[in-house]
C-alpha cells in the first residue's frame, strides 16, 4: 500500500489521487447505467406489451435531428478524447481548444433537440399522449440533464485548464470529467436506435 | 499489533482543532461530517419516534377518538418515511462509516474529503425538501405504492424528491468508502487483516451504488407519472401498478441489508473485546456479508406473493428467500461461538450486542415464516410484518448502533458518559422494545391488520400492552440521549483505551488529532487477537 497522504494538507499525492478518482468516477458511471437502466426495463417491458404501438409512433420521432445529434455526439467523444490526449502530453492550449469545440458539440446537442421537442409539443404529442412516448420523453429528457450537468462540469474543468492548473504530471479532472462526458455519449448511442430505428 | 506511534492524551485540548462554526459546516474532516451525520439522524431519529408514539396514543381505545384517520395515515407515512430514509439509511453507515473508516485503515481521511462535505450537504438539502414536504403531507406509507400515491390529494412528488435526493448523498458515500477502502489502507492492512466492520462498510457501500440508482428511478417514474400524467403504472393508460412493486422493492429489499449489514460490523468489533476472545471463524463471517448482498438482488418478489404474481416465481421467490437465512445464521453462530468460554464483561456496548444477538434472531427467524409462502398469505398485511421488521430495524440496527455510540463514544468525543445510568437506560429500552413488539406478532397471526387508526374490540389488550410498552422504550431513549449528551459535559477526560481494544482506532488520543495519525501506522497482525499473552 503506497504511503496515503502528505501529512500537512491531507491531500493524496498525484498518482493516488489518479487511481483513486478513476476508480470512483467507474464505480459513479455503474450507478448512472444502472439509473439508466430502471427506464431501458421500462422500455423493454412495455414494448413486448404492446409492439403495434412502439412499431407505430416511432415515425413520428425525427429520424434525421435524431441522427444529427448522434454525429454530433460521437464527435463531440472524439474531440473530448483528444483533449486527454493533450493534457497526457502536457499541451494547454490544445487542452482548452478541445474541450471548447467538445462543448460546442454539446450545446449544439441541446438546441437541435430544443427544435425537436418544441415541433413535437407543436404536433400536440405529450408525454402523456401514450407510454411511448412517455419513454420517449423521460428517457431522453433525463439524458438531457446529463448532457447539461456534463457541460457545467466540462466548462469548469475546461476553466481550469486555461489558468493552467493541470500539468503533464496531474490532468486528473480532465480525464475524469471525460470519463463522465463518454458515458453520456454512449447513453445516447443506445437511446437513438431504441427510439428513433427500431421502435 | 500496530505500531502507530503513542500519542499522549492530553496533548490535544482543542476538538478536532480548526475553530469556529464555520470550521464545522465547511469541514472535509471525516471525523466531524461523522458527528454531523450523528447529529441530523439522531434529531430524525426523536421527530420518528414522535410520530410512533402518537400513533400507538392512538390505538390505546379501538376508535379513532385521538387522531383521524387520515392523519394517521400521515403520521404512518412520515414515521417511515423519517425512519428509514433519513435515519436508518443514509445515517447508521455514514455517521459511524464516516468516524470509523479511515481511522481503523490507517488513513487521515477518506478518498476524496470534499466529496464526503458534498454528500452530507446534499443529504441536508434532501432533509430541506421534506420539511416543505411537511406542509401539505403525503398519506401513502412509507413504500408509495402506486396507484394510490398517484391518486393522492396529498404532496407526494416533494417527499418522494427529497428521498431521490437523498439516493444520491447515499450513493456518492458510498462510492468515497469503497475508494478509501481500496485504496487508503495503511501498510500492513491486508484484505484478511481488516476489522469486520471495513468488511461490512464495503458490503454495504455496494449495495448502496447497487440499488439505489433503482429506487431513483422509480421515484423518478413516480413524480413523472404525478406532473406529466404518463400512464407507466396506470392500468387505464396500458400501465401496471405491479411494475411500481417490482421496481421499488428491487431497492427496498437490499436496503435492508444496507441498515443492518453496518450492524453486522459493529457486533463482530464488540462482542470479541468484552468476551476477550478472538472473533471465531472470520471469513464466514467478512464473506457471509457479501453472501447476504447477492442473494438480497433476487428475493423482492417476497413482498408481493399477493400482489397477483404467478405462482412459480413465488415459488422460487420463496426459496431464494430462505436462503438469506444461511449467510444469516453463520454470522449469529460465529458470534456465539466467539464468546464460548470467554470470561464476557458486561459494560453497557457489551449489553446492547448481546441484545442485538437475542432480537436480531428473533427478527430474523420470523422473516423466515413471512418468507414461507403459504405462511405469508395468512400473515401479509398484518402486525406480524409490523412486529418482525422491528424486531430486525430495532432489534438488529438500532440496538447495534446504540451499542457502537456507546462503545467508541470515548475516541469519538474524549469524554465519558455515566455507565450505570447507561445501563439503566439499556434496560428500559430492552423492556420497552419487547414490551410494545412482542405482543404484535400474537395480534398479527389473529389477523389485526396493519396500518389502521381503529381495529375490533378484541384486540384492545394486546394495543394497550403495546403502547404502555412504547411509553418504557421511550423513557429508555430519553435517559439514553440525556446521559449521553451529559457525559460530552462531564470534566473527566476519556482514555486512549476505554475496553482494552486492539483496533487501529484505540491507539490515537481520544478524541483523535485532526490528522488521526501523527505518522501512519504499520500493521503486522489482525485485530482480533485477544486473550492470547
Ligand atoms: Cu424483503
Amino acid at each position: 500500500m503506497e504511503q496515503a497522504a502528505h501529512h500537512a494538507e491531507h491531500e493524496l499525492d498525484p498518482a493516488l489521487e489518479y487511481s483513486s478518482s478513476k476508480l470512483g468516477m467507474w464505480l459513479f458511471l455503474g450507478t448512472e447505467i444502472l439509473l439508466f437502466g430502471g427506464l431501458f426495463a421500462a422500455y423493454a417491458i412495455f414494448r413486448a406489451k404492446f409492439p403495434e404501438m412502439f412499431s407505430e409512433q416511432h415515425k413520428e420521432l425525427d429520424i434525421f435531428k435524431g441522427g444529427l445529434n448522434t454525429v454530433v455526439l460521437i464527435f463531440s467523444s472524439l474531440t473530448m478524447a483528444i483533449a486527454v490526449w493533450a493534457a497526457q502530453k502536457g499541451d494547454k492550449k490544445k487542452v482548452v481548444i478541445f474541450m471548447v469545440i467538445t462543448i460546442i458539440c454539446g450545446l449544439i446537442f441541446g438546441v437541435v433537440k430544443y427544435f425537436e421537442y418544441s415541433a413535437k409539443l407543436d404536433h400536440h404529442i405529450y408525454p402523456s399522449t401514450s407510454i411511448f412516448f412517455g419513454l420517449y420523453y423521460l428517457m431522453t429528457g433525463l439524458h438531457m440533464i446529463h448532457v447539461f450537468v456534463g457541460l457545467c462540469i466540462l466548462g469548469v474543468i475546461a476553466y481550469l485548464a486555461h489558468i493552467g492548473k493541470f500539468t503533464k504530471d496531474y490532468y486528473t479532472p480532465v480525464e475524469v470529467g471525460g470519463l463522465y462526458w463518454h458515458l453520456v455519449d454512449l447513453i445516447w448511442i443506445y437511446l437513438f436506435p431504441l427510439l428513433y430505428l427500431v421502435g | 499489533m500496530a505500531n502507530g506511534t503513542a500519542h499522549d492524551t492530553m496533548a490535544e485540548p482543542s476538538f478536532y482543532e480548526p475553530k469556529g462554526f464555520m470550521s464545522w459546516l465547511l469541514t472535509t474532516d471525516h471525523k466531524r461530517i461523522g458527528i454531523m451525520y450523528l447529529v441530523t439522524i439522531s434529531f430524525f431519529f426523536l421527530v420518528g419516534g414522535v410520530f410512533a408514539l402518537l400513533m400507538r396514543y392512538e390505538l390505546l381505545t379501538p376508535e379513532a377518538d385521538f387522531l383521524s384517520p387520515h392523519t394517521y395515515n400521515v403520521f404512518f407515512t412520515m414515521h417511515g418515511s423519517l425512519m428509514v430514509f433519513f435515519f436508518i439509511v443514509p445515517g447508521v453507515a455514514a455517521s459511524l462509516g464516516n468516524f470509523l473508516i479511515p481511522l481503523m485503515i490507517g488513513a487521515r481521511d477518506v478518498a476524496f474529503p470534499k466529496l464526503n462535505l458534498g454528500s452530507y450537504w446534499v443529504y441536508l438539502a434532501g432533509t430541506a425538501i421534506l420539511f416543505g414536504a411537511l406542509l401539505q403531507p403525503a398519506d401513502t406509507g412509507w413504500t408509495y405504492y402506486t396507484p394510490y400515491s398517484v391518486q393522492s390529494q396529498t404532496d407526494v412528488v416533494l417527499i418522494t424528491l427529497g428521498v431521490f435526493v437523498l439516493g444520491f448523498s447515499s450513493i456518492l458515500t458510498g462510492m468515497n468508502f469503497i475508494v478509501t477502502i481500496h485504496k487508503l489502507r495503511c501498510p500492513g492492512m491486508t484484505w484478511s487483516r481488516l476489522p469486520l466492520f471495513i468488511w461490512a462498510s464495503y458490503a454495504t457501500a455496494i449495495l448502496q451504488l447497487l440499488a439505489t440508482p433503482v429506487v431513483g428511478i422509480t421515484l423518478l417514474l413516480l413524480i413523472a407519472e404525478r406532473t406529466l400524467g404518463i400512464g407507466f403504472f396506470d392500468p387505464a393508460k396500458g400501465g401496471d401498478p405491479i411494475l411500481f412493486q417490482n421496481f421499488f422493492w428491487f431497492y427496498s429489499h437490499p436496503a435492508v441489508y444496507i441498515m443492518v449489514i453496518p450492524a453486522f460490523g459493529i457486533i463482530s468489533e464488540i462482542i470479541p473485546v468484552f468476551a476477550k476472545k478472538p472473533i471465531f471463524g472470520y471469513k464466514a463471517i467478512a464473506y457471509s456479508s457479501f453472501a447476504i448482498a447477492i442473494i438480497s438482488f433476487f428475493v423482492w418478489l417476497h413482498h408481493m406473493f399477493v400482489s397477483g404474481i404467478s405462482e412459480t416465481a413465488a415459488a422460487i421467490f420463496s426459496f431464494l428467500t430462505m436462503l438469506v437465512a444461511i449467510p444469516t445464521a453463520i454470522k449469529v453462530f460465529n458470534w456465539t461461538a466467539t464468546m464460548y468460554r470467554g470470561s464476557i464483561s458486561l459494560e453497557s456496548p457489551m449489553l446492547y450486542a448481546l441484545s442485538f444477538l437475542f432480537l436480531f434472531t428473533i427478527g430474523g427467524l420470523t422473516g423466515v415464516y413471512l418468507g414461507a409462502l403459504a405462511v405469508d398469505v395468512h400473515l401479509h398485511d398484518t402486525y406480524f410484518v409490523v412486529a418482525h421488521m422491528h424486531y430486525v430495524m430495532i432489534g438488529g440496527t438500532v440496538f447495534g448502533f446504540f451499542g457502537a455510540i456507546h462503545f467508541w463514544y470515548s475516541k469519538w468525543f474524549g469524554r465519558m458518559f455515566n455507565e450505570l445510568v447507561a445501563k439503566i437506560a439499556w434496560f428500559f429500552f430492552f423492556v420497552g422494545f419487547n414490551v410494545t413488539f412482542f405482543p404484535q406478532f400474537f395480534m398479527g397471526v389473529q389477523g389485526m391488520p396493519r396500518r389502521y387508526a381503529t381495529y375490533p374490540a378484541e384486540f384492545q389488550t394486546y394495543h394497550e400492552i403495546s403502547t404502555y410498552g412504547s411509553w418504557i422504550l421511550a423513557v429508555g431513549v430519553v435517559i439514553m440521549f440525556v446521559n449521553l449528551i451529559a457525559g460530552l459535559f462531564s470534566k473527566e477526560k476519556a482514555p486512549v483505551n476505554q475496553y482494552g481494544s486492539l483496533s487501529l482506532e484505540f491507539t490515537v488520543p481520544s478524541p483523535p488529532p485532526h490528522e488521526n495519525f501523527k505518522d501512519i501506522p504499520t500493521v503486522t497482525d489482525w485485530t482480533y487477537g485477544y486473550g492470547k499473552k
